[in-house]
């Protein structure tokens, strides 16, 4: 691989990629995200492969394996470029099917099509799918686009534009004010904006400073930052990269899952890859910028995700959080100012600056722009990977994209944020996807997994499970998340098997009174959230519970 | 494990104590588990005093200071398996091999642990044999699955 000294030599060799490709050659994107992996795509893969070779079909036909296109309900997923035929659920024994009459005869094959089952509609393009159609698909949608391994199919598409506009057309500050006015909120779960973060660990005294991707993604129920990672990790590392030369650092780290081999693969590719047309490294495009990242492992502990928490663990020590009267992009990594964000809120630094702040901010709400990643799990009958634009309701993500809920059952309630978000019940459906709103209503978004509950479901049992979940996981340190949680754990038990006593309701709302104000961080902080939230709106079931002196669940 | 092997994993990382956590998740990820001696080995190379060692080992989950079995099977028990019926599953993972989460079969056969969300919600409920996923599991089909694993 050549190495790319300028602008200008960026801008030829993306012309040189481009020229050497032909926009009609068909192209067979097959996803292995982990879903797909797991329902055996690796072995329609291997179809795919031999069936191109078996025709000697080498020269005509491009087969890619991708990142995750989303719809994991019905995997494995492919599709075939130019014409974006969608296939659901295939076999490797509809291979060489597709492969003649698809892909050569270009004739779609019926059965493999997706059949609204509402409707009974067919669709055939990806464009038609509702779970598609009715998505805004700024970030993801490339995943179905390229090879993750190919830093060449991620510049065939503009890659790397961003970081060669911000380092030679901007200066720092014009990059940092270009984000503060897009007003990028970090969608790790606090919602706090990127801008001001960034312009603190840029203002903050020390000449090293360090910036930080957090793709620890710990909480059940989300997969949409790995499905991102995984499937692009470039748009990630040229986020960070932008982000750095903004706040003037040269080292970055990524934390991230070690328990999903494909996402640590992905990232060490894109990492040597970066490097060796040096988009990362000494004197960046010729620039004179210099950055370099290194990757860390999380080892299986929630708390570790908690931004002062993992800063430690990148240390080499204990993921135990500390307070933070001084904030982590003043002092974090060995004391030095560490602006560390989430792996969505850094793939979205180079489309804002591509296309501006002004564009971005016409996307969402007033006080939340730009689209948000969603993992919708749970009893939905579409789970999968989901970008909609904020504003959209809660009902049009459940309906629309997810297709409601399995069995004829109705919904009950949305649960967002994990074991320390809240649940929504179905008379506010129709609240838009919004930071604050969600917030106000006690449900914040948190990283964005979107769990649904029908109506089986028993809220007490629910909140039992989120709270069993962080008695776990938390690190011990402060007594008021050790203990507090522990103890609504157990009060809680008692109620869901029918050992509640009166009283129990407001020993809880204490309890977790003083555990919210009390703790150390977030996890602590926020744990009693799924419990404060089903009593907000499910106490009926608790006190049933209580009264009846029974298990409901 | 050997201090060969040891001393290749340190040299990989430079040597650097800020690596500890990264060489401990290597010896766990080669072995299975961290013996006593490879603890000492780290300690005394990375110059990191042995209780802060083990203060690591015993906090992270991943890392393991007793043997583990051959196979490692993880049930998948994050919310939304949890409510496709995680717990049946488990409950018949644990008859089935005689062990709860977090111990090791008497003949090493296998080593069970249930875990936070895998990613594969769409799956559910499944579980994770060295790696491998099975997903939409039914209780009854689960013997079945773990007979290939010797």
């Amino acid at each position: 691989m050549p190495r790319i000294n300028s602008a200008t030599e960026l801008e030829e060799l993306r012309k040189g990629i481009l020229s050497k490709r032909d926009p009609n050659k068909p192209c067979i994107a097959i996803c292995a995200g982990t879903g797909c992996l797991a329902l055996g795509n690796d072995r329609v893969i291997s179809a795919f492969e031999e069936e191109v070779k078996k025709q000697t079909l080498e020269a005509k036909v491009d087969i890619r394996a991708t990142g995750c296109h989303g719809f994991c309900e019905k995997g494995p997923n492919i599709i075939i470029y130019p014409e974006e035929i969608c296939y659901i659920e295939v076999t490797p024994e509809d291979v060489p099917e597709i492969v003649s009459q698809t892909v050569l005869g270009k004739e779609v094959i019926d059965r493999l099509i997706y059949t609204d089952p509402n409707t009974g509609e067919k669709a055939a393009h990806q464009s038609e799918i509702p779970f598609y159609k009715n998505q805004m698909r700024h970030l993801i949608g490339n995943n179905s686009k390229i090879d993750p391994k190919s830093i060449d199919e991620y510049l065939a598409l503009g890659g790397y534009s961003a970081l060669s506009k911000s380092l030679f057309e901007m200066s720092p500050e014009q990059v940092l004010e270009e984000i503060k006015k897009a007003n990028l909120r970090g969608r790790g779960g606090g919602g706090f904006p990127a801008g001001l973060k960034w312009e603190t660990a840029r203002n903050a005294p020390g000449e090293e400073k360090y910036v930080i991707v957090n793709g620890h993604e710990g909480e059940p129920g989300a997969f949409m930052d790995r499905a991102l990672f995984t499937g692009n990790p470039h748009s990630v590392l040229e986020g960070l990269i932008i982000g750095a030369y903004a706040i003037g650092s040269h080292q970055g780290f990524i934390y991230t899952r070690h328990d999903s081999p494909q996402l640590r693969n992905n990232i060490a590719v894109a990492l040597t890859q970066a490097e060796e047309y040096g988009l990362l490294g000494e004197n960046i495009l010729g620039s004179g910028f210099n950055f370099n990242v290194e990757v860390h492992l999380d080892i299986g502990i929630f708390v570790s995700g908690e931004s002062s928490a993992l800063m430690r663990s990148i240390e080499g020590k204990n993921p135990e959080p500390r307070p933070k009267y001084i904030r982590t992009s003043v002092s974090g990594i060995w004391e030095k100012p560490s602006n560390l964000n989430n792996v969505e809120t850094w793939a979205n630094v180079p489309q804002i600056i591509n296309r501006g702040s002004e564009w971005y901010t016409s996307i969402g709400t007033e006080r939340s722009k730009g689209t948000k990643l969603i993992s919708l799990s749970g009893n939905i009958v579409n789970t999968g990977v989901v970008e909609v634009p904020f504003g959209t309701t809660l009902r049009e993500i459940v309906y629309d994209i997810g297709g409601g809920i399995p069995n004829g059952k109705k919904l009950k309630a949305v649960h967002f944020g994990g074991p320390m978000g809240g649940s929504i019940p179905e008379s506010l459906l129709d609240t838009p996807l919004d930071f604050d709103e969600l917030a106000k209503l006690g449900a914040p978004i948190g990283a964005g997994g979107m769990f649904v509950l029908d109506e089986d479901t028993n809220m007490v049992d629910v909140t039992r499970f989120f709270l069993n979940f962080l008695t776990n996981e938390s690190c011990g340190k402060c007594v008021p998340c050790r203990e507090g949680i522990r103890q609504m754990l157990k009060i809680v038990t008692n109620i869901s098997e029918g050992k509640g006593r009166e009283g129990d309701i407001e020993l809880l709302e204490e309890i977790s009174e003083v555990a919210g104000a009390a703790s150390l961080c977030a996890l602590g902080k926020t744990a009693s959230d799924p419990l404060l939230s089903t009593l907000r709106y499910f106490r009926d079931e608790y006190e049933a519970n209580i009264k009846e002196k029974k298990c409901r669940a | 494990m050997d201090n060969a092997r040891i001393d290749r994993i340190i040299d990989k990382h430079q040597g650097e104590a800020s690596s500890l956590i990264q060489v401990l998740l290597e010896i766990q990820s080669e072995n299975h588990w961290l013996p006593k001696e490879a603890l000492e080995r780290v300690s005394e190379k990375l110059q990191v005093p042995l209780t802060r060692i083990r203060h690591i080992a015993t906090f992270y989950k991943t890392f393991s200071l007793i043997p583990k079995g051959r196979h490692e099977i993880h049930v998948c028990t994050g919310s939304s398996c949890h409510v496709r019926g995680a717990t049946r599953l488990l409950d018949t993972v644990q008859d089935l091999i005689g062990i709860r989460p977090g111990e090791t079969s008497s003949d090493l056969r296998f080593s069970l642990e249930t875990g936070n969300c895998l990613g594969c919600c769409a799956l559910g409920p499944e579980i994770v044999v060295d790696g491998k996923h099975h997903s939409k599991i039914a209780p009854d089909n689960v013997e079945d699955v773990l007979k290939d694993y010797d």
